[in-house]
């Protein structure tokens, strides 16, 4: 996009929760033939704030996962604004390893708040949840591409976040914390939000720039609200093009390779 | 806190430190455990003289120039004598030998950033390549926000190192101490092949407090202590402390030893 540069983090943040962006349903329904919506985790529920199926993309198969905010306050109450229970990660896990049993690469779309912080979901092992989520996608069999298309919240992020090619949307957040938990933990003042936003460098731009992304897929003018059929576009090019290098990958390959994008990330001395 | 009457954690009686020592640092009164340091566990767990130090000039590198982040390290290092929240190694328990890695809640508690996940990773690596098991005694307030993006992404770093560990049928068993919260308890801390844990250890991944600001109620009696996650099924036992290096060693040993061999892949 046009001069994301001039851009305060705090304006980035603002235009990452735009109620108006497209979501991963929208996004499967302009890239994905045949789409079928695929439920529950086989072991408590089906979380609506994760949705996922398979499909084809063009014509490769694919599994496709995302988080799944609402488009209105009715909706957003049933998909819990985007933020997950245990089930809803351990759906997106067994989602994946289904698509790993049948050789079908898998596509996450990232955007969320955050995990759900509440009773149930402490109860059903939230931590549990996302660190296994983590575990085996570090060595599952086959390629995983992650899109950040809105807000990267923290671990609900990374539960569907550890990939062979990340991706962010150029007007999109990815941070440890949101910048209000920042301010309210750090220094005990709301009103440093903005403060917050800049020192956590959580942009597009600040994580391509520390090698943690792959690359930046530009927003049409105005965001990606403005023009949903455009975005998803530019969205599919992008996944035609990381697909057709990983899908010539052998496996081992794939995964060492997978294994050391997180190795080398982190920054220390050893003096 | 008087050095010779330290105080408890939970219900503020005074120790003297000689009769708080011989309880391994456990309360009298309540049954709190009082948070160690890390010198402190080794010296309760490990053999005598057996510990060597990983990677113990590893520093912060203030990757976001956070503000204040810098000066704060500075002052924890002076006065923990530890150049980051987590000491890491290899020991023998009781003979066996293991890696061994114990964080230290007194550097920011505990929380993970760059170093954290690299000396943790490091330790896990070390134990694949030489075929050792890994223990990792665990308190920690979570990912460390003054390295952003980088205390996430250890997150998935650990937990991938867990996995190659697992994957050489060698076992990770992580010991939950108050508090185990965070990026950290949802990566490492919950992967153990056992997971043990001291007696109301606060436990989770949100912190109560933003628990409660989000859902606007009270918490359940108990809730995220030790005895609330056996309850729920996501803890193998809890280990009083002066039993630790005991159990600990049992796991080690049955560990060890493959009564059937039929599964040659590994």
């Amino acid at each position: 996009m046009q001069d994301t540069k001039q851009e305060k983090a705090t304006d980035i943040v603002r235009l990452a929760r735009h109620t108006k962006r497209p979501t991963t349903l929208d996004y499967i329904k302009f890239i994905i033939n045949d789409f079928l919506e695929l439920h529950g985790d086989r072991r408590y529920g089906d979380d609506p704030a994760i949705v996922g199926g398979i499909g084809f993309l063009k014509d490769i198969p694919v599994t496709i996962i995302g988080h799944q905010k609402g488009k209105n306050v009715k909706e957003n109450v049933r998909r819990n604004f985007g933020m997950a229970h245990p089930e809803g990660y351990r759906k997106a896990l067994r989602l994946m390893e289904e698509a790993e049993r049948f050789g079908r690469p898998v596509i996450n779309f990232i955007d969320t708040p955050g995990a759900y912080p509440g009773i149930g979901a402490e109860e059903r092992g939230q931590a549990e949840a996302i660190a296994y989520n983590l575990y085996k996608m570090s060595s599952l069999a086959v390629p995983i591409i992650s899109i950040i298309t809105g807000e990267g919240g923290s671990g609900g992020a990374l539960a569907l976040g550890v990939a062979d090619r990340v991706y962010m949307l150029s007007d999109t957040i990815y941070s440890v914390i949101s910048p209000e938990g920042c301010a309210s933990i750090l220094w005990r003042d709301s009103a440093k939000t903005d403060d917050a936003a800049e020192a956590l460098k959580l942009t597009a731009k600040d994580l391509l720039e520390f090698k943690i992304i792959d690359g930046i897929i530009n927003e049409p003018a105005g965001g990606a609200q403005k023009d949903h059929e455009n975005m998803a576009r530019r969205i599919k090019t992008t996944l035609l093009s990381a697909l057709s290098e990983l899908l010539s990958l052998d496996c081992r390959t794939l995964l060492n390779r997978r294994y050391d994008r997180y190795r080398r990330m982190g920054k220390f001395t050893e003096d | 806190m008087s050095k010779l009457f330290p105080k408890c954690g939970k219900c503020k009686t005074s120790h003297f430190i000689a009769f708080l020592k011989h309880a391994h640092y456990v309360c009298s009164k309540c049954g709190y455990h009082l948070r160690l340091d890390a010198l402190t566990r080794i010296k309760m767990i490990c053999d005598k003289k057996s510990f060597q130090f990983f990677d113990e000039n590893m520093k912060s590198r203030d990757p976001l120039h956070f503000p204040n982040y810098e000066d704060r390290i500075k002052e924890l290092m002076e006065t923990t004598k530890l150049n980051e929240a987590v000491v890491t190694g290899t020991c023998k328990i009781k003979g066996l030998t293991t890696t061994f890695g114990v964080m230290d809640p007194r550097f920011m508690m505990a929380s993970m950033g760059s170093v954290v996940g690299e000396k943790i990773t490091r330790m896990l690596e070390y134990s694949a390549d030489n075929h050792l098991p890994a223990i990792l005694i665990i308190s920690s307030g979570g990912a460390r926000m003054q390295e952003g993006i980088f205390s996430l992404m250890q997150m998935a770093k650990t937990s991938a190192a867990v996995k190659r560990l697992n994957d050489k049928g060698l076992p990770l068993f992580t010991v939950l101490t108050d508090p185990t919260t965070g990026g950290v308890t949802a990566s490492f801390a919950m992967l153990g092949d056992v997971i043990l844990a001291e007696s109301d250890a606060l436990i989770g991944f949100a912190g109560p407090r933003v628990i409660a600001q989000t859902i606007g109620q009270n918490m359940p009696h108990g809730f995220q202590r030790s005895e609330f996650l056996l309850a729920h099924g996501m803890l193998d036992m809890l280990v009083e402390r002066r039993q630790m290096r005991s159990v600990l060693a049992t796991l080690l040993k049955i560990h060890s030893m493959r009564a059937y061999t039929g599964s040659a892949e590994v």
